[in-house]
């Protein structure tokens, strides 16, 4: 079974972000990249469904990046998977959700998978919208916020994460399938592991190569950022006063219930 | 990658709770095969389950492992550079077969035995003996601040014998092989210290080290922790900065961070100096290792240096943390009571001068 995992490469979690004004994207130059915290979370998924499965499991990481991205790519090679494949083009500037997904779409067909493992949502630009358009071009089911996955005779039964609890959903492969942080905590990259990455290919992709019938980059991009605004400052916090312990806990307990947390 | 690696490790599994570890003077024996499973025990090493990393990339793990405590870096530095490649260098075939794998997954622990209660810088005079009895060996004698004693499985064990001294492989539940942990420390209290005593050990003959003969077969060893020790003392170090760094910022006094100050710009800027002459001097040496041009010597310099260093870049983070800097609430006094062992351990400050002393002028002045 051929797994394939999308990867995006951001800016470091705990960078301080910068939009340019001009092109109201996000400044990427400066900033140490790495691989989206949520898809570490889907090569985790797909790392331990290789472990458990066996035989001729195997894991593609895809990413669409800079070619420069390539050694931020190697961590998931050194993580476990069996290779990478990146779809590196100047032209791909400025896609969106939509334009994005298509070139992808193009280029997953191109690799082949059994399963497409994404992570939720992307730190950066926070749309999740990515996995859902990504299996309408591919024309697969698409199998969200997973948690507890199991495949046998090329179906799949996972739990799929609700506000209130979970739902057993079963599927046949092929398929993709979006995991939440309960699928469990990714691993450490081991010494072997990186070592042995140097070794594993990363194969570049460009868009010559995909025979597209549809615009990506800015052109291909049928979303425009109109406006960007810092967040609004935090406002006062509200102090409660309590005659005493019973009391102040009435009240907490009324905030929480308030906000549906209890 | 390496780095990064191990940093994140640290940073989930080890911070949390290094803290109270110290404080009960505890440290998990899981935490073995957590090291051993990211490939970082007996990392420099080849063949027999181990990576065969370069010395540089081992002194990045030993810098970010001692980051998060001495006691966790002395743990792999023992396994690894001790026991594991004591092994390693001078251990038979059947000896690696039987050890290495296990101790590189962390599923068998290891420690070392040279130190005598009596012979710390004089291994020389060591009391430990071992004599032959047909066919068999039979130890006996007292192993003192053992590292990992406590936990081990097998014991390194170097004996004076009829030949000079010799090396031993013992496991631990050889008859007459006891360890006793050592309470009480104030330094190093995430780490198992102990003595080792051996009554009338009986041991097959094939349980000693089969080549090397005298001191320089646990002199090989020492000089590979202490080559570790040059990296991980930075590693203390930074953590002491950054936090004397962080807490500068916030804390105010007289209507500002007393980083404002100019006393304490001056502390903070000779720590930084003197970590990053440290860590360059890591580097350096590091490269030479893996160039095959670093000598004894050259291991000295360093382990001299940098832990002389780190040991005042803690104590002057201290200062900057006030009354603060006292308590385990923040890593610094930690840091600094640990450092105060490994200015002692592998090789005293005084040795290592000697050593250096030794190399300028041709004049030894250890007698």
């Amino acid at each position: 079974m051929k797994i394939v995992v999308t990867v995006k490469l951001v800016p470091d979690t705990n960078a301080v972000k910068r939009i340019d004004p001009a092109t109201k994207r996000l400044v990427r130059t400066g900033v140490e990249t790495v691989i989206n915290p949520f898809d570490e979370y889907a090569i985790e998924a797909a790392l331990a469904l290789k472990e458990k499965l066996g035989g001729d499991t195997t894991v593609t990481i895809f990413t669409m990046a800079a070619e420069s991205g390539k050694e931020v790519v190697r961590k998931a090679l050194a993580m476990g998977a069996d290779d990478a494949v990146m779809l590196s083009d100047a032209g791909l500037e400025g896609s969106d959700v939509w334009a994005s997904a298509y070139a992808m779409a193009q280029a997953l067909k191109k690799i082949g998978f059994d399963l497409i493992i994404c992570g939720a949502l992307a730190e950066d630009g926070n749309t999740g919208g990515l996995p859902n358009a990504l299996s309408e071009y591919l024309g697969v089911p698409a199998l969200t916020n997973a948690r507890h996955i199991e495949i046998s005779d090329a179906k799949v039964k996972a739990q799929r994460e609700t506000d209130s609890g979970y739902q057993v959903v079963t599927g046949a492969l092929p398929m993709l399938m979006t995991v939440t942080m309960a699928v469990g905590e990714p691993r450490y990259a081991s010494l072997k592991g990186i070592m042995g990455a140097k070794r594993k290919t990363t194969a570049v992709m460009a868009l010559s190569e995909l025979g597209l019938e549809k615009a990506v980059g800015t052109g291909g991009a049928k979303t425009e950022v109109v406006e960007i605004a810092a967040r609004p400052a935090r406002g006062k916090a509200r102090v409660e006063e309590a005659a005493d312990g019973p009391a102040g806990a009435k009240i907490i307990f009324d905030f929480l219930k308030e906000r549906k947390l209890l | 990658m390496i780095r990064d690696t191990v940093r994140a490790f640290v940073t989930d599994q080890i911070l949390p709770r290094i803290g109270d570890w110290f404080e009960q003077g505890f440290l998990p024996k899981e935490l073995a095969r957590n090291l051993g499973g990211l490939g970082l025990l007996g990392m420099h090493l080849s063949g027999y389950g181990c990576p065969g990393a370069s010395a540089v990339a081992y002194g990045l793990a030993c810098m970010e492992l001692e980051a998060g405590d001495s006691g966790v870096r002395s743990f792999a530095s023992v396994q690894g550079s001790l026991a594991m490649f004591a092994i390693h260098r001078w251990g038979s075939e059947e000896q690696k077969q039987q050890w290495l794998a296990p101790m590189a997954a962390g599923e068998k622990i290891g420690c070392f035995g040279l130190t005598e209660a009596d012979f710390g810088s004089n291994p020389a005079g060591m009391r430990t003996s071992a004599r032959r009895d047909g066919g068999d060996w039979i130890l006996n004698g007292t192993k003192m601040w053992i590292t990992n004693g406590g936990i081990a499985d097998v014991a390194v064990i170097w004996a004076m014998t009829d030949e000079g001294i010799r090396g031993f492989c013992v496991p631990a539940q050889t008859k007459g092989f006891t360890a006793n942990d050592i309470e009480r420390k104030l330094s190093l209290r995430a780490s198992i210290t102990s003595e080792l005593v051996l009554h009338d050990c009986r041991l097959p003959a094939d349980a000693a080290f089969p080549e090397v003969h005298g001191l320089k077969g646990p002199l090989a060893c020492l000089n590979e922790a202490r080559y570790g020790i040059i990296w991980g003392s930075m590693g203390a170090a930074r953590t002491c900065y950054e936090t004397a760094l962080d807490y500068a910022k916030t804390r105010v006094q007289f209507d500002r961070p007393i980083a404002a100050f100019q006393l304490t710009q001056q502390k903070l800027v000779d720590m930084l100096l003197e970590l990053g002459k440290g860590t360059l001097l890591a580097l350096h040496i590091g490269r030479m290792k893996d160039g095959g041009r670093a000598a004894p010597d050259h291991v000295s310099f360093g382990k001299l240096n940098n832990v002389r260093e780190a040991l005042q870049i803690a104590r002057e983070a201290r200062t900057i943390l006030g009354a603060n800097g006292v308590t385990l609430e923040y890593p610094v006094i930690r840091h600094m009571n640990n450092l105060e062992s490994v200015l002692t351990y592998e090789g005293t400050s005084e040795i290592h001068t000697l050593i250096l002393g030794q190399a300028i002028t041709g004049k030894p002045a250890f007698t």
